[in-house]
């Protein structure tokens, strides 16, 4: 009877599971089906479930942008950000985290507090700034603005896996004549290695799935996949089949880069939850 | 016993490390062309077409170069706004309505356009032209323009016995919509933009509210929606959408409608005559063989302004190659250019409502049967002209001030609620003047 209602259990927990996926996997799965519809498929009501896939929007957005020139603009800007972000924040965390003073705390909070602030707030003057400095439409402009909006996000999860790592390891280091770089570098980092990875990933994909900053401060030479996908937004004319068809380009890379990854970050987002 | 290092030799170190990256992150800037000229543009059918023609004006003029910037609609009258605004120079070539064109033109944001004779600037219809001259010059040249008409089924019409008008009344739609509507098969009589926006909704609600003998604004800038014009006209659109419209009528703007008369699921609908050459094309519209057209209704007025909205490049004065955007804008509003899209992809792609001389062609006549319609509606849309009363704005299914994209949108919400049954038409009304009072209030229009 025991057992019985434990398999039960099993296979109610099992479905929810499968339910829960499914329904957040939908919107994708939904998305790379109308990429294959054709214009007037694509929007009827109800919707077709059953029809006959055609490549043609897949060929019409090869035909009308330069698909490369967007995806080389996203994964140079990400790389380029992520890379920055994680150099910044690896200091600040490791101060916080060994060296906290008094207002560390506060500090940490009120970086956070930015993030709660709702960019378009700042678009006047983040956009004046950027044509002062010439950065408007450059992919320098976008890699410092994402190294900043993520920083603080970075510093928080960084600061959370360097608490985890034992004080006595580094003060062994120490101990053992290390200098500061030495022991962040040789002693902290192996250490804090899968939760450096998965702040890493996870700033990447925030970077790539960034889109208000993309579409305000770039035009054509900086911009990357989220301006290719609003370019097929069409105010008078059908247009779902092919903005589905860009945005399953766009996402793809990063799908495959999340799946290819996936080990790497749930072992980073899972580091020091079980002693 | 050494416990770290200096904090200034850590500084030091940190310093060098990251020298090596930002080399790598200036190093990953753009190179910039000197004839290079940016093209803010949206994505329609006729831009798809220029952009992949501009090859030919890149052929004949190899010192310019193109760069097409495509936005989403909203998107780039944000980006546009902003670029203007602060004179940043990132377009060369802006596309833009003709409501942006003489408030810009005000401004001192846009360069005066001076084509020579072999363009023939009067060729150019003379309501759309007017709309783009501020103190006589023109500011800006028109690629595309679209006036108001109404689309029908001839097959339901044929099965229900019913005959349209060249010219129906809203009295005449309510009862063909009554008659056609069959909810059981999703066959809905009449087909209206619901979704809120001053460029969705609100489109087809003013030029409703003219020919229904309402308007904006009072000649001291008084709101006027408490009319009883604005109750009647409000209360038809209602009516008439939640008896024979589709459900979710508020999330329908243009494309919606196009889908859903595309698709067989509209009786009637009126719309945008752009949307002629989707409906008639099979490749984009299941009942291509049965869709009639007539003029756009006329209100109890039987007058006021309809619709007239135009797609046009215009050059911002911070541009530095003014004189080369000015060769390009030229070719690409041109006859030659007509002729050239009428060569490579058929008259019937040829952009609609701008040349008289277009209109002139037979080819096109035989390739758009609805070309003269078109012609006439646009002719007719009088955009400047006499509401019921006196007004002290110009346009027709939008108010020329700089407040109305704020002021239409925030009533297009109002109207969509209404709509929804979310609150009454009286409701909506009394909300709607509030809310436009305080606006025109603050903004200094109405004192």
């Amino acid at each position: 009877m025991t057992r019985k209602r434990a398999r039960l259990q099993r296979i109610a927990i099992g479905g929810a599971a499968w339910a829960v996926a499914l329904w957040v996997f939908f919107p994708i799965l939904w998305m790379v089906l109308t990429g294959f519809k054709t214009e007037p498929d694509a929007i009827s009501t109800p919707p077709h479930l059953i029809f006959h896939p055609t490549l043609s929007s897949y060929r019409e957005v090869f035909a009308r942008e330069t698909y490369w020139h967007f995806a080389l603009n996203s994964v140079t800007i990400s790389v380029l950000a992520s890379i920055a972000a994680i150099l910044l924040s690896i200091p600040a965390a490791y101060a916080m985290a060994f060296l906290p003073g008094r207002r560390t705390r506060g500090t940490l909070l009120w970086m956070l507090s930015t993030r709660m602030l709702p960019p378009v707030g700042v678009l006047v003057p983040i956009y004046l700034l950027a044509r002062s400095t010439g950065l408007l439409d450059t992919r320098t402009g976008l890699v410092v603005i994402y190294t900043l909006t993520n920083l603080p996000i970075m510093v928080w999860m960084l600061y959370t896996f360097f608490r985890e790592v034992p004080v006595p390891i580094l003060e062994a280091g120490r101990m053992d004549g290390a200098t500061r770089w030495q022991e962040i570098t040789q002693v902290l980092l192996p250490l804090a290695l899968p939760g450096i990875a998965s702040t890493g990933l996870l700033s990447m994909i925030l970077c790539w799935n960034e889109a208000f900053w993309s579409l305000n401060l770039t035009s054509s030479a900086a911009a990357p996949l989220p301006t290719f996908i609003a370019s097929f937004s069409s105010p008078e004319g059908l247009f779902f089949a092919k903005l589905s068809a860009a945005s399953t380009l766009a996402v793809a890379p990063i799908l495959v880069f999340g799946w290819l990854s996936q080990k790497q970050l749930v072992r980073g987002l899972t580091f020091g939850a079980v002693k | 016993m050494r416990v770290g290092s200096p904090p200034a030799r850590i500084f030091k170190q940190a310093l060098r490390r990251c020298a090596g990256l930002s080399m790598l992150v200036l190093a990953a800037g753009p190179a910039h062309a000197a004839s290079t000229l940016t093209i803010a543009t949206v994505n329609n059918a006729d831009m798809v077409i220029m952009k992949q023609l501009s090859g030919e004006f890149e052929k004949s003029h190899p010192d310019i170069h193109l760069n097409w910037v495509t936005l989403e609609e909203n998107v780039l009258r944000q980006r546009v706004t902003t670029d203007i605004a602060t004179r940043s120079g990132q377009f060369d070539i802006l596309t833009i309505g003709n409501y942006e064109v003489p408030i810009w033109a005000k401004q001192g944001w846009l360069a005066a356009l001076s084509p020579d004779a072999a363009y023939d600037a009067d060729d150019i219809l003379p309501s759309v032209k007017a709309g783009l001259t501020v103190d006589g010059k023109l500011y800006a040249l028109p690629f595309y323009a679209e006036s108001v008409m109404t689309y029908y089924r001839k097959d339901l019409f044929a099965k229900a016995g019913l005959t349209m008008p060249d010219a129906p009344t809203y009295d005449q739609i309510r009862t063909f919509a009554d008659k056609i509507t069959d909810k059981g098969n999703q066959v809905y009589g009449l087909c209206l933009r619901g979704k809120p926006g001053w460029g969705e909704n609100m489109a087809y609600v003013t030029s409703l509210v003219n020919t229904f003998g309402g308007q904006w604004f009072d000649m001291a800038w008084r709101p006027m929606l408490d009319s009883a014009e604005w109750k009647a006209a409000l209360t038809w659109y209602v009516g008439a959408l939640k008896a024979d419209g589709p459900p979710g009528a508020t999330s329908n703007g243009f494309n919606e409608n196009l889908a859903l008369f595309g698709s067989g699921h509209c009786g009637m609908w009126i719309d945008s005559t752009v949307a002629g050459g989707l409906l008639f094309d099979p490749a984009q519209s299941h009942v291509a063989g049965n869709v009639g057209f007539a003029a756009a209704p006329l209100g109890p007025y039987g007058k006021g302004p309809t619709w007239l909205w135009s797609w046009n490049l215009a050059i911002p004065a911070s541009s530095s190659h003014t004189a080369d955007a000015q060769t390009f804008v030229t070719w690409a509003t041109s006859k030659e250019y007509v002729r050239l899209v009428a060569r490579t992809h058929g008259w019937v792609a040829v952009p609609a409502g701008t040349r008289l001389s277009t209109y002139d062609s037979a080819e096109y006549q035989k390739a758009a049967p609805f070309a003269s319609f078109v012609h006439t509606a646009i002719d007719r849309a009088d955009p400047n002209g006499p509401t019921k009363q006196p007004r002290p704005y110009g346009g027709a299914q939008f108010v020329a001030i700089p407040q109305f994209q704020a002021i239409g949108t925030q009533v297009g919400q109002i109207v969509a609620a209404a709509l929804s049954g979310q609150t009454s038409v009286d409701q909506a009304l009394t909300t709607a003047q509030a809310s436009v009072t305080r606006t025109v209030r603050q903004s200094g229009l109405m004192r």
